[in-house]
């Protein structure tokens, strides 16, 4: 598949500013500046990118609370993001949702979901509102192995399945679900293979391999129009704790070193300049650009309003 | 003015308001060619077809899930649940989704979705079949929760649910579904807003507040009363949430006297809610006796007719709770 320079460096572009993010995000942890939780996706950058960089704005996307990646990918802007995070007026949801419900609906993010396995059903009902209007759009259901395990996933695949709706389903395996291990959680290795007993289409690829993770959604976008629901499973690596309070006691260091070396942010730097696509210097500039992003943000966030109690029965109900 | 049964009424409103708005689809199980585990939807696969009546297989959760899906992306589904108990399998898309997107995405989108389900017992449907849920749903910001009496109401009450632009959940009473009333002709396109109660009867000395199948039922004890010179006001709230509050304390404050009757489980009913907006205002100092509630037994529904009859207020109990405060 050609992929252009400009889609290259865009990718690696957001890919660098979720790391940053994360990153920023838990310093400001530390420093106290957060009230509330975060899941971060560092080592998971290139799941939420490779995927929603193959899509459309007008192609729906249901994210997770691990979501980051997923909304810098579908074109969110930074500064909300982060300003949501803090808490702000100014942010996507007002300071309401914080940063497990960024949402933009102009972008086509349908929000990210802080109930494991919460959004794929309403994926399979944003599917079949493209459907019924005739769109030629799909709708990706992100979650991840924890969400598999859910009732919500077999219903949401069964029901797809039998409608033939345009969703593509994005399992991100980042192998733990919490504390929990797949390899304790369900009795397969691949869970791509609970796509067949719906009678669809499931496969499993390397989700630290973001131009992998590209162009197989670029031909599951076509599958799914013209077929169906597909399930897609990302293997990848959460390499924080599950949330800011995480002692990590249910894994080596062994084990998460080793899946350091595998950053799929560093891969996709050597990869560039192996196939010399970009520079030394050019993507130094992006990585100094992204860090720049952030920095703004932070700046963005923290000079924005607090939200006023008085607003706080607006969006209970719409009128 | 003609008369139809409560049923149809609700099929009516459905089918005048899909040939109104293309966006508005209907899913559930059994709705096509079987029409509806009660025959609500009978005729309607016909004149809409399989793009807009959905015959879903046995999966409430993403019924449900779906509907907020569709929602939140354009269409205004109405979902069907065949029995209300079945909201068990779809809480997660009601409560932590729809109730909740609005608020949490900072008023990006809105979630335009009625989700119908008949409640109540006396059809022999035993403990999983019969309950009366409803105290769940209305204690959960976001949703919006209407329970009609008579045909009249449900048609109008369906209606006005089916424009609103939030999820609402709309409890039907599955013993009311043969239940004959007035109606207008179809194409008379009246509706009844949400949260403005009905008063059925008025009265001077008593009030009695009820929604649902006890409507009737708290008609009938005022009938009984009426007799012995005994002047009761029933008022039929219809709409639990939002609800009308002005309308029970104004009453309140005629009578000076108040049972609240409900099939649905005394604890934790809304009755104590209903009872509560009455005591928590100025009608507190109008009022001559305690306010009585008089709800379901803290049991499941039994599957014995006698013994189903007699766990939820029946003309007797409810009579007997009036006396105690005259």
């Amino acid at each position: 598949m050609k992929i252009n320079k400009e889609k290259h460096l865009d990718m690696y572009l957001k890919m660098v500013q979720t790391r940053k993010f994360e990153e920023k995000a838990a310093k400001l942890f530390v420093q106290g500046k957060v009230h509330g939780t975060a899941h971060f996706c560092i080592g998971e950058e290139a799941t939420g990118i490779g995927v929603c960089s193959a899509l459309e704005n007008e192609d729906y996307i249901l994210q997770t609370h691990r979501g980051h990646n997923q909304g810098i990918g579908k074109n969110m802007d930074i500064n909300r993001m982060m300003a949501e995070f803090l808490g702000k007026e100014t942010g996507y949801c007002k300071g309401k949702g914080g940063c497990m419900h960024i949402a933009d609906f102009s972008k086509g993010s349908l929000g990210a979901n802080g109930i494991v396995g919460g959004g794929i059903p309403l994926a399979v009902g944003a599917a079949l509102s493209q459907k019924y209007r005739k769109k030629d759009n799909i709708t990706v259901g992100f979650f991840g192995d924890g969400a598999a395990n859910e009732g919500s996933f077999h219903e949401a695949l069964n029901l797809a399945s039998v409608w033939k709706l345009p969703v593509l389903f994005v399992c991100t395996n980042n192998y733990y679900g919490m504390s929990m291990n797949v390899n304790k959680s369900m009795n397969i290795d691949d869970i791509s293979i609970r796509a067949k007993s719906y009678g669809m289409k499931g496969l499993a690829i390397d989700g630290n391999d973001v131009l992998k993770v590209y162009e197989e959604t670029i031909k599951a976008k076509k599958y799914v129009k013209e077929h169906g629901p597909m399930l897609l499973v990302l293997n990848t690596y959460r390499w924080m704790g599950h949330s800011k309070s995480d002692p990590q006691a249910y894994r080596t260091k062994e084990e998460v070193r080793e899946w350091k070396e595998k950053c799929p942010v560093k891969r996709y730097n050597e990869y560039l300049l192996k196939e010399g696509i970009a520079s030394v210097d050019e993507l130094a500039a992006l990585d100094v650009r992204a860090a720049q992003d952030i920095e703004s943000a932070v700046d963005y966030a923290e000079s924005s309003p607090e939200p006023r109690i008085e607003n706080i029965l607006d969006d209970v109900y719409a009128d | 003015m003609r008369e139809i049964t409560y049923a149809e009424a609700i099929n009516e409103a459905m089918s005048e308001e899909m040939r109104r708005d293309e966006n508005i689809i209907f899913l559930g199980e059994d709705i096509g060619v079987y029409g509806g585990a009660f025959g609500v939807s009978r005729g309607m696969l016909d004149e809409f077809g399989e793009e807009r009546i959905l015959d879903t297989p046995i999966t409430e959760l993403a019924i449900v899930g779906a509907a907020v899906g569709a929602a939140m992306t354009g269409l205004r589904p109405v979902a069907e649940l065949m029995f209300s108990d079945f909201i068990t399998f779809a809480m997660d898309p009601l409560v932590n989704q729809a109730a909740k997107t609005r608020f949490q995405f900072g008023g990006q989108a809105s979630v335009p979705m009625v989700l119908r389900a008949p409640g109540g017992s006396g059809t022999g449907a035993a403990e999983q079949h019969s309950q009366s849920l409803e105290a769940w749903v209305c204690h959960v910001p976001g949703l919006k929760v209407v329970i009609p009496s008579t045909p009249y109401d449900a048609k109008g009450l369906l209606k006005t649910a089916i424009r609103d632009n939030n999820p609402v959940v709309f409890l039907e009473q599955k013993l009311l579904y043969r239940t004959r009333g007035e109606v207008p002709e179809p194409g008379d396109d009246y509706t009844i807003p949400l949260g403005v109660a009905d008063i059925r009867k008025e009265g001077n000395d008593l009030t009695i507040v009820t929604y649902g199948r006890m409507v009737q039922r708290s008609l009938e004890v005022a009938e009984k009363f009426t007799s012995e010179g005994v002047d009761i006001e029933v008022i039929d709230i219809r709409s639990l949430v939002p609800l009308d509050k002005e309308c029970l304390i104004r009453s309140a404050k005629k009578t000076g006297k108040v049972v609240i009757v409900h099939e649905a489980c005394q604890t934790g009913g809304y009755g104590g809610e209903l009872s509560s907006v009455i005591v928590d205002s100025e009608a507190f100092f109008y009022l001559d006796a305690p306010v009585k509630r008089v709800g379901g037994m803290d049991v499941p529904i039994p599957y014995n007719p006698n013994l189903e009859a007699q766990v939820v207020p029946t003309v007797d109990s409810i009579s007997a709770a009036v006396r105690e405060l005259l």
